[in-house]
């Protein structure tokens, strides 16, 4: 196939399934005959409604000034941390159970621990959404670290490199696609763990919106609309932060290994 | 003593025209093959040369079946070729060998039509002929670089094909290695009298093995030259003869003599 | 990997003792944070083994541990039984890829949690939306990890396939499936620690068992978070062994081929 046929392809061929289960969907609302699950028109209109007043774009600024709060926190916390546990192998070992018996603990079981030391509100959420992002930003960038070559080092301390030098310029630079990996990873599940943060502790946001939508009046098309919406910015979040694997400064990392 | 070429059987195998291939990229279009045209007697050793990058594995890949050629034509026995055929074994260079089968299950791996005494009698001869006895159970994992190659050789030849094509199957190799596979491999090719295609980039490999040297130049591939290589095997590496051949394509790829 | 490091234990044994110093440095952090007063209400590690102790002697322990395994079980081998074959599909057809890897992209961000009020109004209050909790939080990355294991085939194994005369369904099951084994092993262990994440969310479903339900309901009805924390120890704990006896999986000898390469590829 040619190249520009293949972009079409690319584009056309997601619209066209896209389009295809929203007919499905439509077609399966009529045919159930509920009025309670909405039909996809109904979630267009709850969507604009949304946006009429004002709420569309100010939830999700709540939600997203949320996520930016609590995972730049675990990335300050977590690339530095994981780094120097990389770098002793000994303080890894000594980690690495407790890293492995809190990562299963959902975000939402710490709630109410979080609701004790910060209260209701958005220092809670910001606080689970910095828990979830933190082990997998942790973890990668002490697996990083950890898995550069010695060939590596030895060739930097060859050059007479200093400790700091040679964390600069080669441990991390070396360690940097598998950072990158769990920046990726920590902010799909910081998104997934914000909408969950705001059921519970907050009064704005999308996740909010989802669990008020129902509880208040069964909106149930507002409740999809919110759904559609995190769908989408997570999507969003998504690419933006996989461009920023393909910038050529750590593009080697990301090879395909065949040819 | 082998024959040299010439008294083989003269009839044609493999007859390639105005081969041509163009590699539609990111930016531009990279032509990486030109007008080639060749013929191959059954039985013969032939050696495509050429340095990294000029094409000659795309070349092979064409001739197997697995790329279709931007223009031109491939046929053997009188048949276009179409697609990859079993009658026409490809043989990688060590990855190519399934990492989860054991030796027996990767030679085995062609021969699902017979009957079970028949491929165990089949596979154990395999085994034997290339010298992996005693290794049937091993997986590739646990295998030499060497010796994974082998159980790939052994794979391609179980299944009798008419034609073998390497495409630099000892580049992984260490030269001393490497050295023992070349004789491995025409003893087997005198055993068993297939017609072998072999990609290299290496001179002295293709003037050691070679009935006839198909020079390539750099990329857009044409045929520079075609040597014929009378020396009758087993060859003597240090004769005036073999040194003449070699010296001869150092000159055409427009080596020096001296480092 | 060996690495010429200047601090290196003196002896293996101390080298072996080094996980259970870093435990008990949690522990001991925690108790000190607790006699400090730091945060009033919260147990001490003693006062939340002593509620494990009390769960045990009532019977609850085996009980929620039961009921939540139970749960995770259904949702997750549900999500395996589609979420894999689906995954492979995808990767397979091109276009079918082409045209749905978007939709997957964009449903996956979707909190499991955001998905309560739909479980509820389908499948009513109860174990079956729990499950249904489980099932969609797992699901979508169990698919994305068989498309990715898929697309890692090496071109040279579909070549040979194709060249060994194989037709499609038989180079799918004789190539495809082996190859993409341990990639796929990978992706199920931690889709599997996804399922058991979420088991907390699914249990806020008014049922009335497991460990998620005990960690909402100690607090609820009566603060008591020593019950809290013992349900978070006990989580983080099964936790840890599931995903242990996971890992015991891909090391089994038919698959410790793959053992290297997949290694590669998890975030730990």
């Amino acid at each position: 196939m040619t190249r520009p046929a293949r972009r079409v392809e690319a584009i056309l061929l997601p619209l066209a399934a896209g389009v295809l289960l929203v007919a499905a969907w439509h077609a399966a609302v009529r045919a159930t005959g509920t009025n309670v699950f909405p039909a996809p028109a109904a979630v267009a209109r709850g969507l604009a409604e949304l946006a009429r007043k004002g709420l569309l774009l100010r939830y999700s600024r709540d939600s997203l000034w949320r996520v930016a709060a609590g995972y730049g926190i675990a990335l300050a916390v977590g690339v530095p941390l994981g780094i120097l546990l990389g770098w002793r192998p000994g303080a890894a070992r000594a980690a690495n159970p407790v890293i492995q018996l809190l990562r299963p603990i959902s975000p939402l079981a710490w709630i109410p621990v979080a609701i004790v030391l910060f209260g209701i509100g958005n220092l809670a959420a910001i606080f689970l959404i910095f828990l979830a992002s933190l082990f997998p930003i942790l973890v990668s960038a002490m697996n990083g670290v950890r898995g550069v070559p010695a060939m590596y080092r030895d060739a930097g301390r060859n050059f007479g490199l200093s400790r700091g030098a040679l964390l600069s310029r080669v441990i991390f630079p070396a360690a940097l696609p598998e950072i990158l990996t769990g920046l990726r990873i920590a902010l799909g599940i910081a998104w997934i763990v914000v909408v969950a943060a705001e059921m519970i502790a907050v009064n704005s946001g999308l996740g909010y919106l989802v669990i008020d939508s129902r509880n208040a009046g069964k909106r149930y098309d507002l409740v999809v609309a919110a759904m559609l919406l995190i769908g989408l910015i997570g999507l969003v979040l998504n690419l933006l932060i996989a461009r920023v694997a393909r910038l050529r400064a750590v593009r080697w990392g990301f090879r395909q290994e065949e040819t | 003593m082998i024959p040299a070429a010439e008294s083989l059987p003269g009839r044609s195998k493999l007859a390639i025209r105005g081969l041509s291939m163009t590699f539609r990229g990111e930016l531009d279009d990279v032509r990486v093959l030109e007008d080639l045209a060749l013929d191959v007697r059954e039985g013969e050793f032939v050696c495509i040369l050429g340095p990294s990058g000029c094409g000659k594995s795309t070349l092979l890949n064409i001739v197997a079946g697995f790329l279709p050629p931007t223009a031109g034509s491939v046929r053997i026995d009188g048949e276009e070729v179409r697609g990859p055929d079993p009658r026409r074994i490809f043989v990688f260079q060590e990855r190519g060998v399934f990492p989860w089968l054991t030796v027996e299950g990767n030679i085995g791996f062609g021969l699902g039509r017979l009957s079970r005494t028949e491929r165990e009698r089949r596979v154990a001869h395999y085994v034997q002929l290339v010298g992996l006895k005693g290794f049937e159970k091993a997986y590739p994992h646990e295998l030499s670089g060497g010796m994974k190659q082998r159980a790939e050789v052994a794979r391609a030849l179980a299944v009798d094909p008419d034609m073998l094509y390497l495409d630099e199957p000892f580049g992984a190799l260490d030269s001393i290695t490497r050295l023992v596979m070349r004789g491995e491999l025409l003893r087997i090719w005198q055993t068993e009298k297939k017609t072998i295609l072999f990609v290299t980039h290496d001179i002295e490999e293709s003037v050691q093995l070679a009935d006839r040297v198909v020079v390539l130049s750099a990329r857009p591939a044409r045929i520079r030259r075609i040597v014929e290589i009378e020396l009758p095997h087993p060859r003597d590496l240090s004769s005036r003869r073999y040194l003449e051949l070699r010296d001869g394509i150092f000159e055409e790829i427009g080596l020096a003599h001296r480092i | 990997m060996s690495e010429k490091r200047s601090f290196r234990p003196r002896t293996r044994l101390a080298s072996r003792f080094l996980p259970f110093a870093g435990l008990a440095a949690l522990l001991l952090l925690w108790d000190l944070a607790i006699r400090l007063s730091l945060a009033p209400l919260l147990p001490g590690p003693l006062a939340v083994f002593r509620a494990i102790g009390e769960l045990a002697q009532k019977g609850f322990l085996v009980k929620h541990v039961v009921a939540s395994l139970f749960r995770v079980t259904w949702g997750y081998l549900l999500a395996v039984a589609i979420g894999v074959p689906l995954g492979i599909l995808l990767a397979w057809y091109r276009r079918g890829g082409l045209a749905f890897a978007p939709i997957v992209e964009m449903v996956r961000p979707i909190s499991a949690l955001a998905w309560i009020p739909l479980a509820i109004l389908w499948f009513g209050v109860g174990d079956l939306s729990s499950v249904f909790i489980i099932f969609i939080a797992s699901v979508l990355p169990l698919a994305v990890s068989a498309m990715s294991a898929v697309g890692n085939v090496s071109s040279i194994h579909w070549n040979a396939g194709r060249n060994f005369g194989l037709a499609p369904r038989q180079i799918a099951r004789r190539v495809l499936l082996p190859a993409i084994l341990p990639r796929l092993l990978v992706g199920l262990r931690l889709a599997l620690g996804i399922a058991w994440l979420v088991v907390v969310a699914a249990e806020m479903i008014a049922v009335n068992s497991g460990l998620g339900f005990l960690i909402i309901d100690a607090r609820n009805a009566g603060n008591r978070y020593d019950l809290v924390v013992a349900g978070m120890v006990l989580i983080g704990t099964i936790g840890v062994v599931l995903d242990a006896v996971m890992r015991r999986i891909e090391r089994l000898p038919g698959l410790r081929w793959g053992y290297a390469s997949a290694a590669a590829e998890e975030a730990a």
